[in-house]
């Protein structure tokens, strides 16, 4: 590593203030050619402002920002893609309806696609030599929409490829990932870095950051908390500048609290994504009372579907289901909760809450029956009811009264959870529960669901984050394009990884086998 | 043969679709920009009124009269969009409220009419007027004649803008580019392209389009001014644009297929062929057609399978600080 040339990029002092908060508060940072350089931090603190900065999408309010040497103000993303500096964002900025090679066009300033009359084909050969170089293979003519998220992905890093990239930053590159796929992509970045290129990663998976990254730079709270070679890093090390303490994980005892009773029982369910084909095929699964059961899979593999389906907000198609015993009404969010489903949503400020509405109004959304009188509402005792959901579910804020989009997220998701555990319930369908939520409430949540299974809730928990999965499941059930297997060994990482990417299991006759396997062990 | 039905009425489908034409290239053009302008209707009237008001008062030869009354009907069309433009793209009012609102600025009661009225523009024959202008000789060949070479310059002209716009949006970088900021503003914005520079023009240039539609009524088809002239062609403009799923050439298929309806009544009508109230369904066909535009983007899964650009009607900001 030539750590005596000058970094590739280097800021001095960058102070970023949004209305409230300080996302980034003298931020002093550099990285050098030819490394992968880590930006480490909780959702939060601070990494993706950052590398906004940096890339031309943000201003700083205060310092410098430096590449190779020389004092650089971007005003918008394209000045820094034309000094060599290039982001993949979360969402990739492709247009869907083009192809892979217009994509690149668009960009285009210098290359082969740059004429006044556009011939994509022109830039056909390097896309392949720049695919095969990479391992990063792609049609090019192919429409982006018609491209799985992994292969999108590789098209937003060819275009900075193809852009001549000098300085790459990947906004949790893996997000959209299998293990397999991740896999793949850290040795494209490792190249890349061997080829002279300068790769920050962003990254709030340790195991992640480990593995690829020469060295990483901590941020908490909008600061730098210090940047440390990765080979003198352990993951424990990290953790506790990551978070300034160490954690304690939430443990589950197998099969503690499972019961024979089922709670949950779907049998062959069919059920329409929003473009009209099928999103859910043929799914059965069941989840017994006190059971967790952990749906994995990468997202968009018909998870949110088969959730809106159980919960009724989505008719299906095809198939029955029954809730302790009895047969649901199809597409009946009102009959499905009276029935006892609860529902955590992936999209908990969109579907989960009414986010102009105040605390004390959202917990009525499910329990206004119970709170008028005739056609009134009886708002003292809302307001009441409101003040104690408050104090059981520790919701900071400043009182029933506050606007729900004004909380944070993992408070936003407690009154979420706070609305949902009234009354009677059966089943406990969590989405995603705790994506983008900080450390603690993370461990906050996660007692709430072994909390519901503990008082004898089933609960179907859907996620990506397999650390989640294996920290909380009794069984694993992986969903791959609308279908489900069961996971042999439900604390098997390479088992679940494979399924996620679609191997189909070797062993098991009955892949998605509703009856339960005698009790799962570990 | 030249007078058989079948060949009258498209010769005069394509004469009457020609303002149609005009109008729904427009309306493409702001489309693909990724701005849904309602307010054709308005700059169509404005336009009209505009054109005719030239020819009026300006006293030169024809040709020159004609041409200058077509700029000025642009340009009054231009100026309605620019109103439109700075209201969706600079303030991101809401499109369908800020269009529907100029059209009834502009409309039949509104600016159109009290420019008509205030300029004595009512019940006078046009001092000039577009006329076919190809030799007879050709004019009388059979079926071909009145159906291509029978026509104004308007139609010829209304042919090269449609050649042109279809080159220009899928052959040239700056066609690419407008693709981009109607599917993907983000995405643009991220590549350099200035998106509200985009936005701006192609709904100016919209605009201008719709007023020359304008004017090709007054000048053309009827020459002389009524209000309401338009008699909501660009209700059926927009609808146009999406029965041809935004590309050039289906608009000019469509419109001259909706010219063909509306010369219909009117030639079975001098055949002494009786329609009977089926004439009531002709009149009501604009009023349909905006409930149909409504109904298509109003709904997001049938936008995406006409392919209607992503982000039509989406006003665009940059996520920054």
């Amino acid at each position: 590593m030539a750590q005596a040339a000058a970094p590739a990029i280097e800021t001095i002092g960058i102070t970023k203030r949004f209305p409230g908060t300080v996302a980034n508060d003298r931020v002093d940072f550099s990285a050098v050619p030819g490394e992968v350089h880590a930006l480490l931090g909780e959702n939060g603190a601070g990494k993706t402002t950052l590398s906004n900065v940096l890339t031309g999408l943000y201003r700083p309010d205060e310092g410098e920002v430096r590449l190779f040497g020389e004092p650089v103000s971007f005003t918008c993303p394209r000045d820094a893609i034309d000094a060599g500096v290039c982001m993949v964002h979360q969402h990739f900025r492709l247009v869907e309806r083009f192809t892979v090679a217009e994509n690149l066009v668009l960009g285009d300033r210098r290359g082969a696609g740059r004429h006044f009359l556009i011939d994509p084909r022109a830039v056909e050969g390097q896309v392949r030599e720049l695919g095969e170089r990479y391992r990063l293979p792609v049609d090019s003519r192919a429409r982006i929409w018609q491209l799985s998220v992994g292969e999108q992905q590789r098209v937003a890093i060819l275009n900075a490829l193809y852009q001549n990239a000098r300085v790459l930053f990947l906004d949790e590159p893996t997000a959209v990932l299998t293990p397999d796929e991740a896999d793949t992509l850290f040795e494209t970045l490792r190249q890349m870095a061997a080829e002279g290129r300068t790769v920050i990663f962003i990254s709030h998976k340790l195991h992640e950051v480990m593995a690829v990254s020469d060295r990483v730079t901590v941020l908490r709270d909008g600061r730098v908390v210090g940047t440390v070679k990765t080979s003198e890093a352990t993951p424990q090390s990290l953790t506790a500048l990551m978070v300034g303490h160490d954690l304690q994980t939430v443990t589950r005892v197998p099969a503690a609290s499972v019961r024979e009773e089922t709670v949950l029982d779907v049998e062959d369910l069919w059920a329409d994504g929003d473009r009209g084909v099928p999103a859910v095929k043929g799914v059965s699964l069941r989840v017994r009372a006190g059971e967790i059961v952990a749906i994995a899979g990468v997202a968009g593999n018909g998870q949110r579907e088969l959730a809106d389906s159980i919960t009724g907000l989505r008719p299906h198609t095809r198939g029955e289901m029954r809730v302790g015993g009895a047969a649901l009404k199809n597409g009946d969010p009102r009959a499905a909760f009276d029935a006892g489903v609860r529902y955590v949503p992936e999209d908990r400020l969109g579907t989960g809450v009414a986010p102009s509405l105040s605390i004390a109004w959202n917990l009525a959304l499910r329990a206004y029956r119970h709170l008028s009188r005739g056609p009134l509402l009886r708002l003292r005792r809302m307001r009441t009811d409101a003040e104690q959901a408050i104090q059981a579910y520790d919701i900071k804020s400043s009182g029933p009264a506050m606007q729900a989009a004004n909380l944070s997220g993992g408070n936003l998701q407690k009154l979420v959870i706070a609305r949902e555990f009234s009354g009677a319930m059966k089943l406990l369908v969590a989405a995603s529960p705790t994506r983008g939520l900080d450390v603690s409430a993370v461990e906050t949540v996660h007692e709430h669901l072994l909390d519901a299974a503990a008082t004898g809730g089933g609960v179907l928990l859907i996620s990506e984050d397999l650390d989640e999965i294996l920290a909380l499941n009794d069984r694993v059930v992986v969903m791959y394009e609308g279908e489900v297997s069961e996971v042999e060994d439900r604390q098997s990482v390479e088992e679940i990884g494979l399924r996620m990417a679609g191997a189909t299991p070797s062993e098991s006759p009955e892949p998605a086998d509703p009856a339960p396997s005698p009790s799962p062990t570990a | 043969m030249n007078n058989s039905l079948a060949v009258v009425l498209i010769a005069s489908g394509v004469a009457y679709g020609t303002p149609l034409l005009f109008a729904s290239l427009g309306e493409l053009l702001a489309e693909r920009s990724g701005v849904l302008n309602l307010g054709v209707e308005g700059m169509m009237l404005v336009g009209a009124v505009m054109g005719f008001w030239t020819v009026e008062r300006v006293h030169a030869t024809t040709a020159f009269t004609l041409v200058l009354a077509l700029l000025i009907a642009a340009l009054a069309g231009a100026v309605m969009a620019a109103i439109l433009a700075f209201l969706v793209v600079t303030l991101r009012a809401n499109q369908i409220v800020s269009g529907l609102a100029l059209t009834i600025f502009a409309g039949a009661a509104g600016l159109s009419s009290y420019l008509g009225n205030n300029l004595n523009l009512a019940d006078r024959p046009a001092r000039h007027s577009f006329q076919a202008f190809l030799p007879n000789s050709m004019q009388n060949w059979p079926i071909v004649g009145p159906i291509l070479f029978g026509q104004n310059a308007l139609v010829y002209f209304s042919w090269v803008c449609v050649v042109v716009i279809a080159l220009y949006l899928s052959r040239t970088r700056l066609g690419l580019n407008l693709r981009a900021v109607g599917e993907s503003p983000a995405a643009a914005d991220t590549m350099g392209i200035n998106v509200t520079r985009y936005r701006y023009v192609h709904v100016l240039v919209g605009g201008a389009f719709a007023g020359l539609g304008g004017a090709t009524i007054t000048l053309a088809i009827t020459p002389q001014w009524v209000s309401g002239i338009t008699e909501g062609a660009g209700w059926i403009a927009i609808a146009l644009v999406i029965f041809a799923f935004w590309r050039p050439e289906l608009c000019l298929v469509g419109a001259y297929f909706f010219g063909a309806l509306q010369a219909l009544a009117p030639q079975l009508q001098a055949r002494n062929i009786s329609l009977g109230p089926t004439v009531l369904w002709a009149n009501a066909l604009p009023y349909l057609m905006t409930i149909a535009v409504l109904v298509v983007v109003s709904s997001g899964t049938t936008r995406r399978r006409l392919g209607a650009p992503a982000a039509l009607g989406v006003a665009y900001v940059r996520e920054e600080h």
